[in-house]
């Protein structure tokens, strides 16, 4: 098995606050991985340091090795822009551009350079397709795409981000701004998409993370609690604070 | 235990009367407040519908083709607005360009690329501050630096320029907080996607800021349309018989006009100055009147 992300000894500060303490993970490719954890724990924190999203912030102080594929992307040489064209991010909030459902998918590869109509074309709708909106959305490309319902934007926020073929796809709490059915929709989808991607999904809805995802890590406080098979770590714990936190008794 | 509880409810009666007195006052003063308010808005479109109607009187009837075509001329019959009128065209035909690049850039760099820094926030303090001093101040920086460091002369460039400095400020102010109401949302969607922040300035936050850069500008040029004071400064002339037909040229514009002609003893040169108040007026509120249409247009289009 292929391993996607290597996270080797990861430490963030804030200024002075340290928001990530030791972190050492695995990740293997076409998997989907679960980041739980109570609020302020940093797992979204983290999920930025894999497409250095935090880079955009000021005062973020890094040490440590990530490795998406095998590189390690905070050497001074890595091109910020084409890391983040392979790890691609969908956030809380679907945020689709005040553009049409057409132009916000084609919107990455435009950036990368694609000018081909008829290549845009195919991209658009094998990114609609791969994220199960193009029978929704087909006769209707032109339209604005924030006049969707939530829940197909959050689809056409994840097409937007496949249509530059990303290796790894990072979503930030995607369904907690949807409704059931909606979030429905978008699990079932996740779970198809790891045919292809790997998926690191930061969610609060442990429920969620125990449905849909092959391995779950627990964070705390800045730390990696415990990182196991989803099964093994929502039936069978192997740390005092997981258990806890799994059952509800804080968080 | 009955006694107790028919003095309770005794008490709460009492109460409830100077509730009651108390609910009526306010309602009273709620209403006072509204008219109050009314009164204030009223104030304001009362007096401008006044001189509105009183300008129109006095200069409607000079208002003909040959208004438009004769120069100023000391026969007010012959008088006309032509040199002001192309002058005023011609000033802000230097000032708009120079000030939407200047500007935009400007709050581009501040809102964008500047670290929230002591030094940024000094600069975006110093700019709120210019945007407040007086036009003649920069009447007089115009003619010492543009006029005479840089000979320039009296000219349709270097009035332009100094226009351009007096309503740059404004134009910054504007178009900074236009470009600071991009949701970051979406910039962070661009980046995330791999696009570089020139891009994500390209295609995702000029053209969510551009219908509040458009207004901004609009509006500071309006103001500039109407000003006088540093153009007498830099030495705008108020007798021209010509239109210029470069930017060296000596120039007048509309207020400018309208100052002399008010100035002038003779009665009927004030109805000549009320007809190119009546211009100076329709100048304005046309380009007003684009600036709204401009807006309503991109902002339908950004839904």
């Amino acid at each position: 098995m292929q391993l996607a992300v290597e996270v080797d000894h990861l430490n963030l500060y804030y200024g002075e606050t340290q928001a990530l303490k030791d972190i050492s993970l695995e990740m293997e490719e076409r998997k989907v991985i679960s980041l739980i954890g109570p609020s302020g724990c940093g797992k979204s924190t983290f999920l930025r340091t894999l497409n250095r999203m935090n880079d955009l912030i000021n005062g973020v102080r890094i040490s440590g090795t990530v490795r998406i594929h095998g590189e390690d992307i905070y050497q001074r040489e890595v091109d910020v822009e084409m890391l983040r064209k392979r790890v691609g991010m969908v956030f809380q909030a679907p945020n689709p551009f005040p553009k049409s459902i057409y132009d916000n998918v084609a919107y990455g590869p435009r950036i990368h350079g694609i000018k081909n109509k008829s290549q845009l074309d195919e991209i658009v709708e094998k990114s609609l397709r791969d994220a199960a909106l193009w029978d929704e959305v087909k006769d209707r490309l032109k339209e604005r795409a924030t006049g969707l319902s939530g829940g197909q934007q959050q689809r056409l926020c994840i097409a937007r981000a496949l249509a530059v073929e990303p290796e790894v796809v990072l979503m930030d709490e995607p369904t907690s701004a949807l409704d059931p059915v909606s979030t429905g929709k978008i699990e079932e989808l996740i779970v198809e998409l790891k045919e292809k991607y790997t998926i690191v999904i930061v969610t609060h809805n442990m429920q969620q993370a125990a449905r849909i995802s092959d391995k779950t890590a627990f964070f705390l406080s800045g730390e990696l609690i415990e990182y196991d098979e989803t099964e093994k770590l929502f039936s069978n714990p192997s740390r005092k604070q997981t258990e806890d936190y799994i059952t509800g008794r804080f968080g | 235990m009955k006694l107790e509880d028919a003095l309770n409810l005794s008490t709460q009666l009492e109460k409830r009367k100077v509730n009651h007195a108390s609910v009526s006052w306010r309602r009273w003063k709620n209403r006072l407040a509204y008219l109050l308010f009314l009164l204030a808005t009223l104030s304001g479109v009362v007096l401008l519908g006044v001189l509105i109607f009183d300008v129109i009187s006095t200069g409607w009837k000079w208002l003909s083709p040959d208004f438009f075509h004769n120069f100023a001329s000391r026969l007010p019959d012959r008088s006309g607005i032509k040199a002001a009128l192309w002058g005023s065209i011609w000033v802000m035909a230097v000032t708009a360009p120079l000030t939407f690049v200047l500007g935009v850039a400007t709050a581009i760099y501040l809102e964008e690329y500047a670290k929230k820094s002591w030094w940024s926030r000094f600069i975006q303090l110093n700019i709120s501050n210019l945007a407040g001093v007086p036009s003649i101040v920069y009447g007089i920086l115009g003619l010492t630096l543009f006029v005479r460091q840089l000979a320039l002369g009296e000219s349709v460039l270097a009035g332009g320029l100094t226009m351009t400095l007096l309503i740059l400020p404004i134009v910054i102010v504007a178009s900074r907080e236009a470009i600071a109401s991009v949701p970051a949302s979406l910039k962070y969607a661009s980046r995330a996607m791999g696009a570089t922040r020139w891009q994500t300035i390209q295609k995702v936050v000029l053209p969510y800021a551009f219908p509040g850069i458009l207004t901004g500008n609009i509006l500071a040029i309006s103001r500039a349309v109407g000003e006088t004071a540093p153009l007498i400064m830099i030495g705008a002339v108020t007798y021209i018989a010509f239109t210029p037909s470069s930017v060296m040229d000596a120039f007048t514009v509309l207020p400018i006009q309208i100052y002399s002609w008010i100035s002038m003893p003779q009665e009927v040169f004030h109805e000549l100055a009320a007809a190119g108040i009546i211009v100076l007026l329709a100048f304005l509120l046309t380009m007003n009147g684009i600036a709204v249409y401009l807006r309503n247009r991109f902002q339908r289009k950004l839904r």
